[in-house]
């Protein structure tokens, strides 16, 4: 499909949505920066204000204020079917009274491609998601998989400028879900074009994104590439929304952070903030140089590992990834250790509660 | 269009005939017992329309005098080809002036909230649950040469207009009482419309108006073909409203055979001019059954409303 596998940059400035009778901003006064050719995620939950971007992005939200600049164009006033980017939504879309082809065909039609070429881009685009079989089936005689592929090829087969996603994945289940990833990320490889990537789904963003924009009520909390939000997240919502994680807060003073019931080390600026460490750097046994007592209250058999999540006596709840060779049981009596350089001190962010719910057991 | 066909049947509004068939196809004692569910409908239907039907059937070939007379009389005698085509254009015009109006109108009900959703549907409803003699006659006084509309036209400059007795009054009116069969199926066809599936048009680079014409509205036909044919069907057969807001010389096929029957009692001619309407009728709903057919296959959904209503 890719003629030219060009893929332009997404800029919006000071993007800001508000919804009459709303009492805050949708999206409220977004910076972000979609470099040429880039996957970039938009993660957080939902009403985090990133489907609402998205949307504004593709025309089909009125923006408020602010710029979005495709390239060096400014987009933001322009009807959705002069921004020439390619929209997959969560429910497919698809028209149900074409086939497949015709589906794929539709934007070929609009722009008043040739019958000969745009039959060669339709056949190419569904041999790329691997439908070329199917053509002729009717949006009804294919499964969710196959309806999103179809929609996938839909919206790249008139090389669009960028590919917006909302949620593509959201209706599929767990093990479609896992092929289709693999397959945007190879079409992301070979299409060389921009993706913009909606999720709330945190594994879908470290699996495909380039970098990951972290949206809380509104705003961006964070922007980096999974690694970096990973082991450097700027606050505890980031924390907790991207992966397992134990959380203490309290204060730090002196490399010594003071949680009112325990003194833990950790290196960081004095003052009120949160101690972040990854399951995966704590280990059951008293090594290290902060060691806590617990009890074991669940564990979870995962194969390579098991997940044990424990109450410690200090006040609060973690969670340690134990490969040790003698397993614990609930209510065993155990040491969580880990070294004072394994834990990350963030910004002790209010807004942590909410991650909560998506069942990361943090301590308060 | 022009189907002037042999005949029958008089304006007598939805007595379903198909809702007496019996579903018939367990063996069991239980499905038999419930066969007997039937039979009071069956009763009634045999004994007050099959019967009477028939017996009209009857006396359109025996009356005066045996043979095919009466049918050959329809397409010969100027007056009842006249009456038959004048009838099929006026039922057209009004499924045509009720798809015009009804269409925005259910759009609009699908995109306002849901108070005004039911203030819409209210506003349909009301004069559908109001008696049709109330309606009608409020016609007769509405389009009077010194009426309310032509006080209305004339306060704007326009008119007076001659209404009353005419076939612009009578479409008007026809129009008014037919709404709701057109808004009803139009926008349930319409609620079932996946609103993604426009944006996703205009994404894909379709102007508007392509959106709609592409998308949109193929996938509002069901409900506006199943609108259509109850419009069409019942305007065919409409006694009151024409006789009493038209004038007899514009009179309907309903009227002409109500003519037949009341003041020259010739049961034979009435009896082939009510077969004739029914055999258009029936030309009519099979054409559009097969029309849907054909795009059922394509159009998976809401095709099958138009099917239903049929």
């Amino acid at each position: 499909m890719p003629e030219t596998p060009t893929g332009a940059s997404i800029r919006a400035e000071a993007l800001t949505k508000v919804f009459k009778g709303a009492p805050a901003p949708a999206v409220d006064a977004v910076d972000l920066h979609v470099r040429p050719g880039e996957f970039m995620t938009l993660l957080g939950p939902s009403g985090s204000g990133k489907t609402t971007t998205l949307n504004m992005i593709a025309g089909f939200e009125a923006v408020t204020s602010g710029r979005i600049l495709l390239d060096d164009t400014d987009i933001a006033r322009l009807p959705p079917h002069r921004r020439d980017l390619g929209m997959v939504f969560q429910s497919y879309a698809l028209f149900p009274h074409m086939t497949a082809a015709e589906n794929v065909a539709f934007p070929l039609r609009q722009r008043k491609v040739a019958k000969p070429e745009a039959a060669r881009r339709v056949r190419e685009a569904l041999e790329l998601v691997h439908l070329d079989a199917h053509g002729d089936r009717l949006p009804s005689q294919l499964s969710g998989g196959q309806q999103q592929r179809v929609a996938l090829a839909r919206a790249f087969v008139f090389a669009p400028r960028a590919m917006l996603l909302d949620e593509p994945l959201g209706a599929l289940d767990k093990k479609l879900r896992e092929s289709l990833q693999l397959e945007i990320a190879r079409l992301h490889s070979e299409l060389g074009i921009t993706f913009v990537f909606v999720t709330h789904d945190q594994e879908e963003a470290l699996a495909l994104s380039d970098r990951i924009a972290v949206f809380r009520d509104g705003r961006i909390e964070q922007v980096g590439t999974p690694a970096e939000l990973y082991e450097t997240p700027v606050s505890r919502f980031v924390a907790t929304f991207l992966g397992d994680s134990t959380v203490f807060s309290g204060t730090l003073r002196g490399g010594l952070l003071d949680t009112g019931s325990a003194h833990l080390r950790a290196a960081g600026p004095d003052g009120a903030c949160a101690l972040v460490v990854r399951p995966e750097r704590m280990h059951l046994g008293a090594e290290g140089e902060n060691t806590l007592s617990a009890t074991v209250t669940d564990v979870v058999y995962q194969g390579a590992f098991r997940r044990v999540l424990v109450a410690f006596d200090a006040g609060g709840t973690g969670q340690v990834r134990d490969t040790g060779t003698t397993p614990v049981q609930a209510g065993d009596r155990v040491e969580v250790g880990w070294a004072a350089e394994a834990g990350v001190v963030v910004a002790d962010t209010p807004g942590a509660a909410a991650a909560q719910s998506l069942d990361d057991p943090v301590p308060a | 269009m022009a189907v002037s066909t042999p005949p029958r049947r008089a304006s007598r509004a939805p007595t379903e005939p198909g809702s007496a068939r019996p579903p018939g196809r367990g063996r069991g004692l239980l499905a038999r017992a419930t066969l007997l569910l039937a039979v009071p409908a069956v009763v009634v239907l045999v004994v007050f329309f099959v019967v009477p039907a028939l017996r009209l059937l009857w006396l359109s070939v025996t009356t005066p005098e045996p043979g095919l007379g009466n049918y050959t009389a329809i397409l010969t005698d100027e007056v009842s080809l006249t009456v038959v085509l004048r009838t099929l254009g006026m039922a057209a015009i009004v499924t045509v002036v009720c798809l015009l109006v009804a269409y925005p109108y259910a759009y609009l009900m699908t995109i306002v909230s849901g108070r005004w959703r039911a203030v819409l549907l209210a506003v349909v409803l009301i004069p559908f649950w109001t008696s049709l003699m109330a309606r009608t006659f409020a016609w007769v006084v509405l389009l009077q040469d010194n009426g309310l509309v032509n006080t209305v036209l004339g306060a704007v400059g326009i008119g007076p207009l001659r209404m009353l007795g005419t076939t612009a009054g009578v479409t008007v009116a026809m129009a008014q009482v037919m709404l709701p069969f057109v808004v009803l199926p139009v926008y349930t066809t319409m609620r079932g419309i996946d609103r993604k599936l426009v944006d996703a048009a205009l994404s894909l680079g379709a102007r508007p108006v392509a959106a709609f014409r592409q998308v949109y509205l193929p996938l509002s036909f069901p409900g506006v073909a199943a609108g259509a044919t109850l419009v069409m069907v019942l305007s065919l057969g409409f006694y009151v409203t024409p006789s009493l807001v038209g004038s007899p010389q514009q009179s309907m096929l309903a009227q002409f055979i109500s003519v037949q029957v009341n003041q020259l009692v010739n049961f034979g001619a009435a009896g082939a001019l009510a077969v004739a309407l029914l055999v258009v009728t029936l030309v009519l709903l099979g054409g559009v059954a097969l029309l849907t057919r054909t795009r059922g296959t394509r159009s998976s959904a809401g095709a099958g409303v138009a099917g239903g209503l049929v």
